[in-house]
């Protein structure tokens, strides 16, 4: 298994730890009186869990064993996979700080973030598909 | 890979970056409060995410990877692999197409009854694969 699908893997697996750890704090606030900062953690529970989560589970899988792209470039750009990696989560983990803290008030002034952050994840979905698309062939 | 495992796969990376732009145009609002409309892309953008692209990859995955039969067809009938990958792409864009122009529900129950048909006909076409290999 090549280094950089093991970082997918092993990020995946701790995007989903944490995803269930929001989840159980979203539960607990519909038994307890906790402060409203929790319930603008509700858009963090499904994005670390479908994004950080699922989407980069398969990312890996697939950089891994979907039919090689030749002979010199089995795996395609290995440029292109490592930005997607690095976009994906930068852009994830920045949507993650930031929003919660924007919905509660707490950073107003640092919302534009999250433009940057909608930036680096659509760019590493664009990165995953150009590396994708070659190698999916029938050899 | 057989060719209607490629149509299903590269039609889900085509929903991958789809579901990836409607997300950054809703993140974006967030951010900056310029594209109040962009809240209307939020169903379109759980389903191209979540049936185009996740569901659709599995699908197309699982007809390309699992224990094929001895005999041809190695895989099955690709005939009907072939009408679930129409009636599902269908499905996903009445119901995407539907919650856009706020023509909710009617689009969205024939979206999700051709989806639904989708899955049966795929469950039924698969099942006898799910068995141990060289059977």
């Amino acid at each position: 298994m090549p280094l950089l699908t093991r970082l997918f893997i092993r990020t995946s697996l701790i995007f989903f730890v944490f995803a269930l750890l929001v989840g159980v704090l979203l539960a607990t606030q519909a038994l307890f009186d906790l402060p409203s900062f929790i319930s603008a953690l509700t858009p963090v529970f499904f994005h670390a869990f479908m994004v950080g989560f699922v989407a980069q589970l398969i990312f890996g899988i697939v950089f891994w064993m979907f039919p090689k792209y030749s002979k010199e470039k089995p795996r395609g750009s290995e440029l292109l996979a490592w930005l997607t990696y690095i976009f994906l989560n930068a852009g994830l983990a920045l949507r993650l700080i930031v929003e919660p803290m924007q919905q509660t008030g707490l950073v107003a002034r640092w919302k534009g973030l999250l433009v940057v952050s909608a930036v680096l994840q659509w760019l590493a979905g664009l990165f995953f598909v150009a590396n994708t698309w070659k190698r999916v062939k029938e050899r | 890979m057989p060719r209607v495992s490629i149509w299903f796969i590269r039609s889900a990376l085509i929903y991958l970056l789809f579901g990836f732009t409607l997300g950054a145009f809703i993140l974006t609002e967030k951010g900056t409060a310029l594209i109040p409309t962009a809240w209307q892309l939020l169903p379109a953008h759980i389903e191209a995410l979540l049936f185009g692209w996740t569901i659709q990859l599995i699908l197309g995955t699982a007809f390309w990877i699992l224990p094929r039969f001895p005999q041809e067809p190695k895989r099955g009938n690709e005939k009907v692999i072939w009408g679930v990958y129409i009636l599902l792409n269908l499905g996903i864009l009445l119901v995407a197409v539907g919650s856009f122009f706020l023509i909710h529900s009617l689009l969205f129950f024939a979206g999700r009854l051709l989806e639904g048909c989708a899955v049966c006909l795929f469950v039924i076409a698969i099942s006898p694969r799910v068995k141990p290999f060289a059977s």
